[in-house]
C-alpha cells in the first residue's frame, strides 16, 4: 500500500514537469494567439474583440493571397525539386551500392550537411549567385558570359535553389529508409518473371517507396513554407514569402492581430498537410499488406 | 552465400549502364550538396573584401579581424550560454517525457504526444511568434532567458524521439533482475537504466546544443537587446557580405561537422556495440 503510493508519487514527479511545460509553452502560447487573431488593431497597439476582420482582410486585400499563392507556388516546386534529386541518390545508394560500409560512409556524408548551419548554407547562395559573386565571376572568366548578369539573384528561382539545396538531406532519410524495406525478393521475382529493369521499377520499386516520398516531400513543403531567412538573404522583394509578411506584422507594421491571423492560417495549412499526407502513408501502406 | 552469387551481381553491375549514369548523376548531386561548404572556406582565407574569382591570395587576416571585433565575441559568448541552457532544459523536460510515452498510461497520452512533437515539423516562426505572444501576456521582458525557453520548447522533441527509441528496444527484465536482486528503484534507475540510455541521452544533446547554437526563427522573435551569433551574422549579412563571415561560418561550419558525427556515433544502434564486446 505504502509502496503503491510512492510509485505514485514518483510517477507523477516524472509525469508532471514534461506535461506542463507542454501546456505553459505550446497549448497556451497557441490558444493566446488564436485569441488574438480575432483582436482589433487600435493605436498604440490592439484592443480585446471578437471579430473577423484580420481574416476578411487576408481574403480581400490582393497583397495577402498574392504572397500566399506565392508562398504555396515556391514550397510545391522546393517539395518536387528536392524529391527529384533526393530520389536518385537514395535508390543509388540503397541498390547500387553493394558494400555496406561503403553505403553507410555516403549516406552519413549526404545527411550530416542537415544539422550544419542552416544560416550558413542559405548564406553561401548569396556569395555564389551575386553579381560579382563565384557563379558570376566564373562564367565571365570563362567566357560564357561577356559581363556578369544580375539575373541568378534576388528573384524567386533562386529562393528555390537555396531551399532545395537546404531541404535534400531531408528528403534523403525518409526515401531512403522506404527503398531499404522494400523485399528483394520483390525485386527480383519482377525480374524473373522477365520484366524488364524499368517496368519493375515502375511497377514494383516504385510504388512501394511512395510513403517515403511522402513524407519527404511533406517535411520540404512545410518547412519551406514557414521559412523567412532565404528570403530575406537571396529572395528580394519579389521572391517575399508568407513568414517575411507574418514577421512584418509583429515589426514594422506592429499589426499582432492581422499577424496573428496569417500565423493561424499558416498552422492551419502545415498541420492539414501533414495530417493528410499521415493518412495517404497508411492507406499506402495496408494496400501492401 | 557462394562466391559465385557474389561474382555474378558485380559482373552485371559493370555491365549496367544504369550504373554508371546514376553514379554520375548522385556525383553531381554531392558535388551540389558540398560545394557551397567548400566556397565558404576557400573565401574564408582569400586576400580579397569581394567574394569573386579569380582567387587572390592566402591570408589569415578575416581570422584574424574576426577576433578583433567585439561585437562578434560578445554574440558567440552569448551563444553558448544559450544554447547550454537550452540543451540542459530539454534533457530536463525531454527524458522525462520519453519515459512518460513509454511507460506511463495517462489521459490524454496521444494528444501529449502530437503537441510535444509538433515543432519538428512546424516552421519555427510559428513556435517563435506564439512564444513572444505568450510572453507579452505574461508581462516578460525579452531577452536570452527567454531565448532559452523558447529553444528548450522547440528543441525538447528531439530529445524525447532519440531517448524515447532507445526506451523502446531496452530490455525491461533488467530492471526486474535489479529489483529482484534487492536494488531499489533509485539503484535501479542509475545502475541499469541510465548506463543503458546514456548515450542517447548524450547525443540527442549535442544534436540540440548544435541546432540551438545555429538557432534563428525562434530567436529573432524572443530576443531582447542581445544578440546571439546567427541573428549577429543575419544582421550583417543584411548590410552586405565581408570575408569576416567567411571566416567565422568556417569555424561553425568544422565545429558543427565535429559535434554531428560524434553525436551520430552516440545515437546509433545499440546491438551492434554490444555484440562487438
Amino acid at each position: 500500500m505504502k509502496l503503491a503510493t510512492r510509485r505514485r508519487l514518483s510517477a507523477l514527479g516524472v509525469l508532471a514537469p514534461p506535461l506542463l511545460w507542454t501546456l505553459l509553452f505550446m497549448f497556451v502560447p497557441y490558444a493566446i494567439m488564436f485569441t488574438y487573431s480575432f483582436y482589433r488593431k487600435e493605436f498604440p497597439i490592439f484592443i480585446p474583440d471578437f471579430q473577423f476582420g484580420n481574416y476578411l482582410q487576408l481574403i480581400q486585400d490582393s497583397q495577402y493571397y498574392t504572397v500566399f499563392f506565392r508562398t504555396l507556388k515556391i514550397a510545391a516546386a522546393v517539395a518536387v525539386a528536392a524529391v527529384a534529386l533526393a530520389y536518385p541518390l537514395a535508390y543509388f545508394l540503397v541498390f547500387k551500392i553493394r558494400s555496406p560500409s561503403l553505403r553507410a560512409a555516403l549516406y552519413m556524408a549526404v545527411i550530416v550537411p542537415l544539422w550544419v548551419s542552416y544560416l550558413l548554407r542559405a548564406y553561401t547562395w548569396k556569395t555564389i549567385l551575386g553579381s560579382e559573386g563565384v557563379l558570376n565571376s566564373f562564367l565571365v572568366w570563362s567566357g560564357i558570359l561577356e559581363g556578369p548578369t544580375d539575373l541568378l539573384l534576388y528573384n524567386q528561382f533562386a529562393v528555390v535553389l537555396t531551399l532545395t539545396y537546404i531541404f535534400i538531406p531531408f528528403v534523403v532519410m525518409p526515401v531512403y529508409t522506404a527503398l531499404e524495406k522494400i523485399p528483394r525478393n520483390l525485386i527480383e521475382a519482377s525480374q524473373d518473371l522477365g520484366v524488364g529493369p524499368l517496368r519493375t521499377f515502375l511497377g514494383v520499386t516504385l510504388p512501394l517507396s511512395i510513403p517515403g516520398i511522402l513524407a519527404g516531400a511533406t517535411f520540404a513543403f512545410c518547412l519551406t513554407f514557414g521559412d523567412f531567412v532565404a528570403p530575406v538573404l537571396v529572395g528580394g522583394p519579389s521572391g517575399t514569402m508568407i513568414a517575411n509578411v507574418i514577421q512584418s506584422q509583429f515589426g514594422i507594421a506592429l499589426n499582432w492581430p492581422l499577424g496573428a491571423a496569417l500565423s493561424i492560417v499558416v498552422l492551419i495549412i502545415v498541420l492539414s498537410i501533414i495530417s493528410a499526407s499521415d493518412r495517404l502513408e497508411r492507406a499506402g501502406r495496408l494496400n501492401l499488406g | 552465400m557462394s562466391a559465385t552469387a557474389i561474382a555474378e551481381p558485380r559482373r552485371r553491375r559493370r555491365r549496367d549502364p544504369s550504373f554508371w549514369a546514376l553514379g554520375a548523376l548522385v556525383g553531381l548531386i554531392l558535388a551540389f550538396l558540398y560545394l557551397p561548404v567548400i566556397v565558404l572556406i576557400v573565401f574564408s582565407f582569400n586576400d580579397n573584401i569581394v567574394t569573386t574569382l579569380p582567387l587572390r591570395g592566402f591570408t589569415l587576416g578575416w581570422y584574424e579581424k574576426m577576433l578583433a571585433n567585439e561585437e562578434m565575441i560578445a554574440a558567440i559568448r552569448n551563444s553558448f550560454y544559450v544554447a547550454g541552457a537550452a540543451t540542459l532544459l530539454t534533457l530536463l523536460v525531454g527524458v522525462p517525457a520519453a519515459f512518460a510515452l513509454d511507460r506511463a498510461d495517462f489521459p490524454g497520452k496521444t494528444a501529449f504526444r502530437r503537441l510535444v512533437m509538433l515543432p519538428l515539423t512546424l516552421p519555427g516562426i510559428i513556435t517563435g511568434i506564439s512564444m513572444l505572444n505568450l510572453f507579452r501576456v505574461l508581462g516578460f521582458n525579452l531577452s536570452l532567458e527567454t531565448v532559452i525557453l523558447g529553444h528548450g520548447t522547440a528543441l525538447v522533441a528531439i530529445v524525447i524521439t532519440q531517448v524515447y527509441a532507445r526506451l523502446m528496444r531496452f530490455d525491461r527484465r533488467l530492471e526486474e533482475a535489479s529489483s529482484d536482486l534487492g536494488g531499489r528503484p533509485w539503484q535501479t534507475f542509475l545502475l541499469v537504466t541510465l548506463p543503458n540510455i546514456r548515450s542517447a541521452i548524450l547525443g540527442s544533446a549535442l544534436l540540440a546544443f548544435t541546432l540551438s547554437f545555429d538557432e534563428i526563427p525562434v530567436t529573432f522573435f524572443l530576443t531582447g537587446r542581445d544578440n546571439t551569433l546567427p541573428m549577429y551574422i543575419y544582421s550583417t549579412l543584411r548590410r552586405g557580405i565581408t570575408p569576416e563571415i567567411n571566416a567565422i561560418g568556417t569555424i561553425i561550419v568544422v565545429v558543427s561537422l565535429a559535434l554531428i558525427f560524434l553525436s551520430i556515433y552516440l545515437l546509433r544502434e545499440p546491438q551492434r556495440r554490444s555484440r562487438a564486446t
